[in-house]
């Protein structure tokens, strides 16, 4: 009856947090980016290729389609339905579920390794761009946020006015 | 700059944790960290530490439990000793194996998560509600209440948006006003189990159900065989006399037969049809809707459909019950100039009121603020309102008179048929009367203030009009889930 998140991500969330905090100090949360999930192949976890306006100017389409598409093939490897899952599932039965605490299911281990691809892309790619991804379990897998950090030192909020703008130019 | 300063220190009473305002800032480090489940919004109640989680009335979970334990006690206790010596000493093995899964899986789905999804954070919310503003125009009407339409596997399925979790409810999923969460392949709340029954304990639900039905028909069984053997040798009634408790363990029952069975049954179907029971009850993919309709969600065969529902991978929890409240999550300060927003809290509202004397008012649209508190405060100040737009799926766009509101109520009523044939109306004040014994279909949190309830049987006779909204004529109990409409009127 596991109803939370393990906390050993947490912990590397919130190392990561810590060294872009330091960034955050030079630099400001400028706007942000929300991914939808695209349903239509149904309720299992799918999340839109669309490539964004506000990160054109940002990062390049195929590096941001590849790690959607990774994070779409991902999550479908934890929601399949296959031999294994139901090896599990009557296996898990027949011990009462008694086997899940020792044992984490396969969806927690594929949430796990997600963790981990995120920190790494956040790390390798999405940091020296001024951008941060969070781990769409911690949004309630509806969306991935991506923030967009802008320099203070630079020309301040132009990114963040220009979506305020947006919303008044009617 | 005056309007900077506070636009920040409003800023940062927001991203604090929901009850503090900017005087309490100060003393924030002194504050114990709270977990999760202590400012969770919907109304659940939590226990061990965020481990259990339950609905907010538990009183019909209690009473099947005693109901459970007092017959299973009655049976081990009077009647296993004669039918282990006359018949077989493996039959209360068996009883009490049957037992334990029954137990284990009660608790199991009373006590876990049924799938809720979180509600959105302020910035989710704002990007979405400038979606919508961009999508509509500017025709300066507050659009009604917004779909989404999916193509999922060649049907065209709605999505509809939820006012009080302010997201789109992605696909079988629907707000339980009981437990006023979202819930993922909703399917009903059970007051017998005192949970909702969504897509994290849907198994477990329907285990119980079944393994309460041998249980019953084994009790039953043995029980009248006890009595029947009993009486050839000392007669019926004095066999009676002999195990009075038996009498009471066979009515029962008796009764349990009929409806557990009953209900097992019906849940088979809609497991290996890969149906919930809320879309069963709207024949949502009845072929009478249309000669093209199907279910987008089936794999075609039962017994994929029964694998799929049953031994599927088991998804974690969304909401974190346990982990500490971020007091310092990085937030975007919200946008001031013409957006509508709805739901607005009252952090929110209480900065939109700092920000709305600078703001130029034109005088065709009043300004309207009411507020939605999250802890159950009082309601602060209201004003007039304007359109309260049905929560009828409309296309976007699509401006609504408020005179042709109280028919698409009537209309979207149509839509929710009571379950199993209980009389029940599933509006707000009524609900908590009705809600004890019956199977509820998840309902809508209607929508914004102003408007009368769907289905009521008072009728719509004293229609939506501009009028003061009255707090009174809303149930205190659902003060938490009253949504706020705070429009700026430079649109």
């Amino acid at each position: 009856m596991k109803g939370f998140f393990p906390t050993s991500t947490d912990g590397n969330m919130a190392t990561e947090f810590h060294n872009l905090q330091e960034l955050r100090h030079s630099a400001s949360l400028a706007n942000k980016v929300f991914i939808q999930r695209d349903y239509s192949e149904g309720t299992t976890c799918r999340f839109q290729t669309k490539f964004p306006s506000e990160l054109e100017s940002r990062i390049e389409r195929t590096l941001f389609e590849d790690t959607v598409k990774t994070l779409n093939n991902f999550y479908a490897e934890a929601e399949k339905i296959g031999g294994q899952s139901y090896l599990e599932g009557c296996l898990a039965c027949a011990t009462a579920y008694l086997i899940f605490l020792c044992m984490e299911t396969r969806y927690e281990k594929v949430l796990k390794k997600i963790a981990k691809y995120i920190q790494e892309q956040n790390e390798k790619i999405y940091a020296p761009r001024g951008l941060l991804i969070t781990d769409p379990i911690e949004r309630g897998m509806r969306v991935i946020e991506i923030s967009i950090y802008e320099d203070r030192g630079s020309s301040g909020s132009s990114s963040g006015s220009s979506s305020v703008s947006d919303s008044t130019a009617r | 700059m005056h309007l900077g300063e506070s636009m920040r220190e409003c800023e940062y009473s927001q991203i604090s944790t929901r009850s503090s305002t900017p005087m309490e800032t100060p003393y924030k480090s002194r504050t114990p960290k709270r977990k999760k489940w202590e400012a969770f919004p919907g109304r659940n109640k939590f226990y061990c530490d965020g481990r259990i989680m339950m609905a907010k009335q538990t009183g019909v979970f209690y009473l099947t439990l005693v109901l459970i334990l007092v017959t299973c006690g009655l049976f081990f206790t009077f009647d296993c000793q004669f039918l282990a010596q006359e018949l077989s000493p493996i039959i209360p093995v068996i009883g009490g194996a049957l037992f334990l899964f029954v137990l284990g899986t009660l608790l199991r789905t009373s006590f876990s998560d049924p799938g809720v999804l979180p509600r959105a954070t302020p910035d989710e919310a704002a990007d979405l509600e400038r979606q919508i503003d961009v999508a509509n125009g500017s025709t300066g009407y507050r659009p009604p209440p917004r779909t989404k339409e999916v193509v999922i596997n060649g049907q065209t399925v709605k999505l509809k948006y939820c006012f009080t979790c302010k997201i789109f409810r992605p696909p079988r999923a629907s707000h339980c006003s009981l437990c006023d969460n979202c819930v993922e392949r909703f399917d009903h709340h059970c007051p017998w189990v005192g949970n909702c029954v969504g897509r994290r304990n849907y198994r477990f639900f329907y285990m119980f159900i079944l393994s309460l039905s041998f249980l019953t028909i084994f009790i039953f069984a043995f029980v009248i065989t006890h009595i029947i053997l009993n009486s050839r040798r000392q007669g019926f009634l004095v066999a009676l006399k002999d195990s009075p408790a038996s009498v009471l363990e066979v009515v029962v029952c008796f009764f349990s037969v009929w409806s557990i069975v009953g209900l097992s049954g019906f849940h088979t179907y809609l497991i290996s049809s890969n149906q919930t029971t809320n879309e069963d009850i709207k024949g949502s993919w009845s072929s009478k809707r249309g000669k093209d309709n199907y279910n987008p969600y089936s794999y075609g065969n039962i017994f994929t459909n029964c694998c799929a529902a049953l031994c599927g991978p088991l998804p974690p929890s969304l909401i974190d019950r346990r982990g500490f409240v971020e007091a310092d999550a990085p937030q975007l300060a919200p946008p001031t100039n013409g957006i509508i927003m709805y739901g607005a809290t009252q952090s929110q509202q209480s900065q939109m009121a700092a920000a709305t004397p600078l703001l130029p008012q034109q005088s065709s649209e009043p300004v309207i603020i009411t507020s939605s508190p999250e802890n159950g405060t009082s309601l602060p100040t209201r004003a007039s309102l304007t359109l309260g737009g049905p929560c009828t799926s409309f296309p976007l766009g699509q401006p609504t008179p408020p005179t042709s509101t109280p028919s698409l109520s009537c209309h979207e009523a149509a839509d929710m048929l009571p379950i199993h044939g209980h009389t029940l109306n599933h509006t707000h004040p009524l609900q908590e009367q009705a809600a004890h014994h019956h199977y509820l279909t998840p309902e809508e949190v209607p929508s914004p203030p102003g408007m009368l309830h769907c289905g009521s049987p008072l009728g719509h006779s004293h229609t939506v009009q501009a009028s003061f909204y009255n707090p009174a004529s809303q149930d205190s109990l659902h003060e938490d889930s009253v949504r706020g409409l705070v429009k700026l009127s430079s649109v």
